[in-house]
């Protein structure tokens, strides 16, 4: 740990004090588009913030560019609002200098999955200890309208007039994939889901990535409409919940089984019976079952599972960075700079 | 291996010699080199030297992209450059042979690897017949050894392959120059015994190999003497010989030490930066945390994120990683942290040459960020300089809150000289200040924590690292309101924190050292005005003038942006105006822009360092004009282009009998 660490943990024999969502609110004008999803998923946060029984001067947001990076701006607490992309390469080097710190990303699907794509897998693979909020909504928002690594294909935006031609990316899977230990996505239009999904991942040691479908009404209005409307969310939405088994409708009619070449496939459970249905399980070591389950949806157009898809343990980068220090001095004996510099051989003149 | 210490030759006194060892880049040419230089560091000799290798690991054996060379300078007074001219060249093959020929002055001597010299050998090497029997080598004096013969006869019954046992073939040479220039072997000897403790095998064929050398000297009756270099009267205390690299990554700790604050490098690899990593990597025990990140981007974020978090936050780079980093050095220049970026310049552009050194990052550093984007730059001037000047930039990007570029290359970086280990209290003691309370009542009467309210001396920020309550705050890359530091569009406030920004760094002339002035009697006409690691050479040109009867100045920047405050008036007391640099003319640009001074530039980009003899002859050539007798103390008119002139001082290269 490092001094300042030390000190402030120090600090902290205080209780943390009792706070309300106006604690953790910045005296800043929040300037999304009215009726934007970022407002709910910024209510979700600080309404939960005074639940997690935390500091704000040891909460820290940091973001890239984009509609969802003005997010720092409303958080009373220490922010960052650093430059597109690379948000998680500083949350790196201030994650693993400070463990004393909370340290939350914001990112969005073009900051996080295109322009920082490099960041984010290699964050998720070293696991640092942040919390990562990924703002889905399949559109660039912020410079108007141009389609996203996520927009699904053929989708007719300002930049392509006849179409984009792009596989998009699924942020799930494409997770999975470099390794991550938390694996989560919510969605802007149940506040309780999101406050729950976000408790699990701030409380998870190590990278923690959340997709949050998000609504740009404004460039890219409806994109999840048809899972997360009101009256579609029974049947579209699969929650996933730990130990149970997986299935959806409004009487749990849906189900999900894994076939012998161990995909998923969506069933009737009157048809298999509830004992064939799959039993839920985030912290299989193996993410193969949860990458199927990434798979289940070609996107949100189709049933598609939210919830923790994977939630495992493995050593923290910071922690263990921090270990190695520590073990060095325990073993060597704190730095000499005398010593350091007569360590090759030195001679003497007189 | 008492038995290699013998007085039974007659020696001869030299004050100085430069020896260069080349061979394949498999040959362990750098090795032979480096242990050379620590046993004549440790007799006490001053010394330089520069390590020249190809950027491929292993181009293919024999050939000419192949020859990996290590110059080292020896001597009995105070030397600064690794030598113009080889005296000695020891070639293992005909492709160091051909590769170095041009180098060396009529008189030097060869000594080569006969066995070597094959034809397959002289064929890669582009011989059609063996150089060592057509007379083309009659203007120097050839010793032919059989180095791989002796070196593989000697660890016959010791269990060694032959192939392995030709691999030691390095150390019969080490061994025989040891014995040529009076080297004690001891240090070696102990070296090769715990280096390779654990491979017994590689351990004897060494050791027999060194030993076989330095008596192949001895009783070959080949050469006519050894020779000695005394030790140099340098200043009385303790040294150690020192690279670049290592001398920053010193410095970097020093600081670290200096400031309190732990000690953060997030970096990538590349050449020939990488030993910077390497060094720091092992000293954990001062809490130094060093990353490897994905990229050139993740490392400068990634040191940024540990600043603000309350860390000393560094990177290292080169060539196109600077590129590469522009962009998060703009935002650390907005958010106003300290954060240093050690640049150890190579050719450029592009990939260019990595293992070669060059100058041409000034202009990038002052200039290479969109909109009005200043941050203080500092270079170093010598290998052991790089300590001092690390430890210099990070106090001012600390002091000033500001990012720090400094500017070492890849010759100081390898290059090595002995360095007198500074007192460790006399080092500065670096204050971080971090913010401890709010610092503004705003209009309701609230105390509050404004980030951008600047002390009014030196107008930097507060430096408030996560963790202290009550100092809550957010900051960005958006232009800020001056003092609240809330994002700010109006023109006006963009116009102030842009002047406000500039005034910082400009501030900083204040609170740095004049110029570093040379010109003894102050009587000069000319000034010669470098920067970086030309110092040696511009030192060593501007004395061989003034041995010859001119009076010429010198003054050497460390501080590049903002220059010392007294630069101008300095400028302006000389009639001529003259700058070396290893680019195309870029402090010139600055100082003609800056001062509207005349200055000559003079430049060249090889990918090695000035010669002394260059240097000379352009500071005559600035005196005299161009044409002038060369003979008359004028110059030598125009340079061959590989530079043959010996160059020697005038006292220098003297052979007295002992
Ligand atoms: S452009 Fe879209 S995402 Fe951005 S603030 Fe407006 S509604 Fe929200």
């Amino acid at each position: 740990m490092t001094d300042l660490a030390h000190a402030r943990a120090e600090d902290h024999a205080v209780p943390v004090p009792l706070t309300t969502r106006k604690d953790w609110s910045s005296d800043q004008e929040v300037r999304w588009c009215p009726g934007c999803g970022d407002y709910s998923i910024l209510a979700a946060v600080q309404m939960l913030m005074p639940e997690l029984g935390v500091r704000r001067e040891s909460t820290v947001f940091l973001s890239g560019i984009g509609c969802a990076a003005r997010f720092p701006y409303y958080m009373n607490t220490y922010g960052l609002h650093s430059i597109h992309g690379r948000a998680p390469a500083i949350a790196t080097g201030l994650a693993a200098t400070r463990p004393d710190l909370d340290v939350w990303v914001v990112t969005g699907d073009g900051d996080a999955l295109s322009i920082g794509g490099n960041h984010l897998i290699h964050a998720l693979r070293r696991n640092i200890n942040i919390t990562i909020l990924l703002f889905n909504n399949q559109i660039y928002g912020l410079t108007k309208g141009q389609y996203s690594p996520t927009s699904e294909v053929h989708k007719v935006t300002k930049s392509t007039p006849f179409g984009s031609l792009e596989q998009p990316f699924n942020p799930m899977s494409l997770a999975l994939g470099a390794e991550a230990t938390f694996v989560a996505r919510t969605h802007d239009m149940d506040r309780k889901h999101m406050m729950e999904v976000f408790r699990r991942a701030h409380a998870h040691q190590g990278a923690s990535f959340v997709e949050i479908y998000q609504n740009c009404n404004v460039f890219n209005d409806g994109a999840f409409e048809a899972i997360t409307g009101k009256d579609h969310r029974a049947d579209m939405l699969i929650p996933l919940v730990q130990g149970e088994p997986i299935r959806f409708g409004a009487e749990g009619q849906h189900g999900v089984v894994m076939r012998t070449d161990g995909t998923v496939e969506i069933v009737d459970t009157a048809a298999v019976g509830e004992s064939a249905l799959l039993v839920h399980d985030e912290h299989r070591d193996n993410p193969g079952l949860a990458f199927q389950l990434s798979h289940l949806a070609a996107g949100p157009t189709q049933p598609t599972p939210i919830g923790i898809f994977r939630d495992v343990d493995r050593p923290e980068y910071g922690t263990e960075m921090n270990r190695q220090v520590d073990q060095v001095i325990e073993r060597r004996g704190a730095g000499d700079l005398r010593a350091l510099l007569r360590s090759g051989s030195s001679w003497t003149v007189s | 291996m008492s038995d290699t210490s013998s007085d039974q030759h007659p020696s001869q006194l030299l004050d100085r010699v430069v020896i260069r060892f080349a061979g394949d880049s498999g040959d362990g040419m750098q090795l032979a080199g480096d242990r050379f230089t620590t046993s004549s560091a440790i007799l006490g000799n001053d010394l330089a030297t520069f390590p020249d290798f190809p950027a491929e690991i292993r181009a293919p054996a024999g050939t000419l992209a192949g020859v990996s060379a290590f110059q080292v300078h020896i001597s009995d007074h105070n030397i600064s450059t690794p030598g113009d001219a080889p005296n000695v060249l020891v070639a293992m093959n005909p492709a160091a042979l051909r590769a170095n020929l041009g180098t060396l002055p009529p008189g030097a001597t060869i000594i080569v690897n006969v066995d070597a010299f094959e034809e397959r050998n002289l064929a890669k090497a582009g011989y059609e017949v063996s150089p060592l029997g057509d007379g083309s080598l009659s203007a120097y004096t050839v010793y032919e050894v059989p180095m791989t013969s002796i070196t593989t006869e000697v660890s016959k019954d010791a269990g060694v392959k032959p192939r392995d046992a030709e691999r030691s073939k390095n150390f019969f040479a080490l061994g025989l120059i040891s014995w040529l220039y009076t080297r004690p072997v001891e240090a070696t000897v102990s070296w090769v015994n715990e280096r390779y403790a654990d491979k017994p095998l590689v351990r004897e064929a060494n050791l027999r190999a060194l030993k076989a050398g330095f008596h192949f000297g001895e009783t070959a009756e080949l050469f006519e003497s050894a020779y000695e270099v005394r030790p140099a009267e340098l200043p009385p205390g303790e040294y150690v010989n020192i690279t670049g690299n290592t001398a920053t990554a010193w410095g970097l700790i020093a600081a670290s030490v200096r400031s309190g604050l732990p000690l953060f490098l997030g970096t990538y690899p590349i050449t020939p930066a990488s030993d910077i990593l390497h060094e720091l990597s092992k000293h954990k025990e001062f809490g130094v945390r060093t990353f490897q990140a994905e990229d050139e981007i993740a490392g400068i974020g990634a040191a940024l994120g540990a600043s603000f978090g309350g860390s000393l936050g560094v990177t290292t780079t080169s060539g196109p990683g600077v590129d590469l980093k522009a962009e998060m050095i703009g935002l650390a220049i907005n958010l106003e942290l300290p954060l240093l970026i050690v640049d150890v310049q190579r050719g450029g552009p592009s990939t260019g040459l990595p293992t070669k050194t060059e100058q041409a990052d000034l202009l990038h550093a002052m200039y290479g960020r969109h909109g009005e984007a200043p941050l203080p730059i500092i270079a170093p001037k010598t290998p052991s300089h790089c300590f001092a000047a690390t430890v210099e930039a990070v106090r001012l990007a600390v002091t000033y809150r500001t990012p720090v570029i400094l500017l070492s290359d890849g010759y100081l970086a390898n290059g090595t000289e002995p360095w007198r280990l500074p007192d460790v209290e006399d080092l500065p003691v670096i204050d971080p200040g971090f913010a401890t309370s709010t610092n503004h009542v705003d209009s309701e009467g609230h105390e509050v924590f404004w980030p951008y309210l600047r002390d009014a001396d030196t107008l930097a920020r507060p430096w408030a690292p996560p963790g202290v309550a009550g100092l809550e705050h957010r900051i960005g890359g958006l232009e800020k309101e001056d003092g609240s530091g809330n994002v700010n569009y109006d023109g006006a406030n963009h116009e102030r924190m842009t002047r406000l920004r500039a005034a910082k760094i400009a501030g900083i002339a204040r609170d740095i050292p004049p110029t570093e002035l040379d010109d003894p009697d102050g009587a000069a006409d000319l000034l010669v005005i470098g920067w970086g690691s030309t110092y040696a050479a511009i030192a060593a040109g501007v004395q061989r003038t003034r041995a010859r009867g001119h009076k010429v100045a010198q003054a050497h920047l460390t501080h590049l942006n903002p220059f010392p405050a007294d630069l101008g008036d300095v400028l302006a007391r000389y009639r001529k105006v003259l700058v070396p640099e290893v680019n195309l003319g870029q402090l010139s640009r600055l100082l003609r822009a800056e001062y509207l001074v005349d200055a000559v530039s003079f430049t060249q980009v090889k990918g090695v360092p000035f010669r002394a003899a260059a240097m000379e002859a352009a500071i005559l050539e600035l005196i005299n004009g161009p044409g002038a007798d060369a003979a008359a103390g004028g110059p030598p008119g125009p340079l061959p282009p590989t530079e043959l002139t010996d160059g020697l001082l005038p006292d220098h290269g003297k052979v007295s009998q002992r």
